[in-house]
């Protein structure tokens, strides 16, 4: 891999209670790529995005994004006495870095959810413009007293041409909830961009949609990426859109890394496939 | 780009219905002479507009951020006080603090200014001065509660806020605050409304609409740019919010203390309307009453809070009145006597929330663009809001 590594996970081990989560899990993911996360059902799949994007804060571990430390942790006091996970000490000494989800945005790092979460009184225009208010140069008085209506012009200008290489538009004025399965999909993923990620984590994009929906899905997922730049970290279930489109997979079971590959390897991997199909306690 | 002409028309209508009513609310203070019908109309109007106001405050934390608080009777009440400490004259501080030998502060911001300007200037920028001291204390408070009160949800945000009025209520009648709250005892003497006039043309009612309509197009300014598309995030779904950048903590903060400031404002002109102010009304009582108007007129509804707040008023003293009064038409009625109309209130209430769970307006707007719309024919699409009153 000789390109820049834009993400990294170092030994990220989440733990609730008595039960890991994720167990000592390290990642790369190099610029421009698209990454896949993929595992059976608890694997501890979304636990890993919730890692990285703040909303949880890991138990032990470092997650890296542009070589720069977003978020650092290590148990202390109780936590270090339950502690079930490998490399307890290693960072012991660190500084905990435990940014909020908004924070984590801000660096770049937009993400989707696997349950669609659209703002349902807004139209589909609102919902992106409203993505756009993060980065907006205003402040609340010169919002509320239009002092700068060129920012705000400017903010509804890119996100109708936003909507337009997404194939909205026709749609600007509907309410998000009221369009399809599908582009309530794509409309969460324009909402995403509009955040101006370098990096976008898609939580099971194709979950629910069928095969056609699902082809249509992977060709979309490559063009934005190549479109804006984007390093891509997705959640699957889908094997048909995993091997597809990802560069590379990264497979995860009961919390732990039990295979990582290019598609090829990953598809003829025994422990993959006895994690996905089960394997019989006599064999 | 988009719709820019059409808003221009609903605007320009907007302005000339608002232009009209100020015209007739001068009119009626100056021109039309007092009977009875316009004895019991005159209060109705001042009281309606300042709860407009306060409902719209409300309905921007309740209906617009989706934080559920129940302060604002607290926060009527700091403006209220604030208001009227720093405008009580010089001359009557010991006759209004006669327990506390004066009181602490001893000078009047209205008084200081009329010794410059004349009486009624001094007194109009004066009073405009007080509102706004009274804003910025409710402001600081909230901003000082929000801390530790908004990182509870729902139902704890409730109890939590409501808690924190109940307390401010108590504090300020304690007599170890007397020097500055006069205790359990009213504040008086203070710039009202009937003050506020140019010359002999006075503008009692005119006054209370003038600052409300400013503080309410604020607002509704407000919502419509980019910070209100951030509130109404958080209010649909808090996780998808955090997770497009929005700082729900500093939202939140924002929308709290800026409707605390207008409930402050409203306080105060509570205060001049009503000529004395007391603790004792400020009780959870009156933030219900709030919360009904917010809900009646439809939750997320600026138009609506503004309707339900006249509706309300109206009905609460002057249309319902005559079922205490112990005779209707002319025959007497034995039940029909004090309380009553609180009975029948209840019961129109309870089919307003029965057959119209959304309130009057939903959250909808009377919008004047959409009227303009209407009037030339065209199909009405996206309603913008005018300033509606």
């Amino acid at each position: 891999m000789s390109r820049p590594v834009v993400l990294s996970l170092e030994n990220i081990t989440m733990q609730f209670g008595g039960v890991v989560a994720i167990n000592n899990l390290s990642m790369e993911i190099p610029e421009g790529n698209i990454t896949a996360l993929i595992g059976p059902n608890g694997a501890g799949k979304t636990t890993a995005f919730n890692c990285i994007t703040g909303v949880y804060q890991p138990t032990n571990g470092i997650v890296r994004f542009m070589d720069k430390v977003i978020v650092a942790s290590h148990p202390t006091g109780k936590d270090l006495k339950n502690y079930k996970g490998w490399n307890a000490d290693a960072y012991a000494g660190m500084k905990i870095i435990d940014p909020t989800p908004d924070q984590i945005t801000r660096l770049g790092i937009a993400r989707t959810f696997q349950n669609i979460r659209l703002w349902k009184s807004m139209t589909v225009f609102e919902n992106v413009l409203t993505a756009k208010h993060m980065r907006a140069k205003q402040n609340v008085f010169s919002a509320t007293f239009r002092a700068n209506a060129k920012e705000e012009k400017r903010m509804r200008d890119e996100t109708m041409a936003l909507l337009e290489e997404q194939g909205l538009d026709r749609f600007r004025d509907e309410l998000a909830t009221s369009l399809p399965y599908g582009l309530q999909r794509r409309l969460e993923i324009a909402r995403a961009l509009a955040t101006d990620p370098k990096l976008l984590l898609l939580d099971e994009p194709a979950a629910g949609m069928n095969p056609q929906e699902t082809l249509e899905l992977s060709e979309f997922i490559k063009q934005i990426r190549d479109k804006y730049g984007l390093t891509i970290l997705l959640i699957e279930h889908h094997m048909d859109l995993v091997m597809g489109i990802a560069d590379y997979i990264y497979v995860i079971d009961f919390g732990s890394e039990i295979a990582q590959g290019l598609p090829a390897e990953i598809q003829s991997n025994r422990k993959v496939i006895d994690a996905y199909l089960g394997v019989s306690e006599d064999e | 780009m988009l719709t820019e002409k059409k808003d221009k028309t609903g605007l320009f209508i907007g302005a000339v219905c608002l232009a009209v009513l100020y015209v007739f609310l001068i009119l009626l203070d100056n021109v039309i002479p007092q009977n009875s019908f316009t004895l019991l109309l005159v209060p109705v109007l001042k009281k309606g507009a300042i709860y407009s106001l306060v409902c719209v405050s409300m309905n921007l934390l309740n209906g617009f951020t989706g934080l559920f608080s129940l302060g604002q009777a607290g926060f009527m009440m700091l403006g209220g006080y604030a208001y009227a400490i720093f405008s009580i004259p010089k001359d009557q501080h010991a006759a209004v603090y006669q327990y506390f030998d004066g009181g602490l502060i001893q000078f009047s911001i209205p008084e200081a200014l009329s010794n410059v300007l004349g009486e009624s200037a001094g007194a109009i920028i004066g009073s405009i001065i007080c509102i706004m001291i009274a804003g910025i204390v409710a402001a600081a408070f909230a901003a000082l509660i929000g801390i530790p009160v908004l990182r509870l949800k729902s139902d704890y945000l409730a109890i939590a806020t409501l808690g924190f009025a109940e307390i401010l209520r108590a504090i300020f009648q304690w007599s170890g605050l007397g020097p500055i709250t006069n205790g359990s005892n009213l504040l008086r003497k203070y710039t009202s409304l009937s003050a506020i006039k140019i010359g002999s043309l006075k503008l009692a009612t005119f006054f209370p609409f003038f600052i409300a309509g400013i503080s309410i197009a604020l607002i509704v300014l407000l919502i419509n740019s980019s910070y209100g598309r951030a509130f109404k995030a958080i209010r649909d779904d808090e996780i998808a919010a955090e997770a497009m950048g929005i700082n729900l903590f500093r939202h939140k903060m924002l929308s709290f203390v800026i409707s605390s400031f207008f409930a402050g404002v409203g306080g105060a002109l509570l205060a001049m309307f009503q000529t004395t102010i007391q603790a004792t009304p400020f009780k959870s009582a009156m933030t219900y009453e709030l919360l009904l108007i917010v809900v009646i007129g439809g939750i997320g509804s600026i138009s609506g809070s503004c309707i339900g707040a006249f509706l309300f008023i109206a009905c609460n003293e002057w249309w319902l009145r005559f079922l205490d009064n112990g005779s209707f038409m002319g025959m007497s009625v034995p039940f029909f006597r004090d309380g009553f109309r609180k009975v029948v209130f209840s019961v129109i209430i309870m089919v307003i929330v029965l057959f119209f769970s959304k309130g009057i307006m939903g959250d909808r707007e009377i919008s004047f663009a959409g009227l303009a719309r209407r009037i030339r024919g065209s199909k009405p699409s996206g309603g913008k809001e005018a300033p509606a009153k």
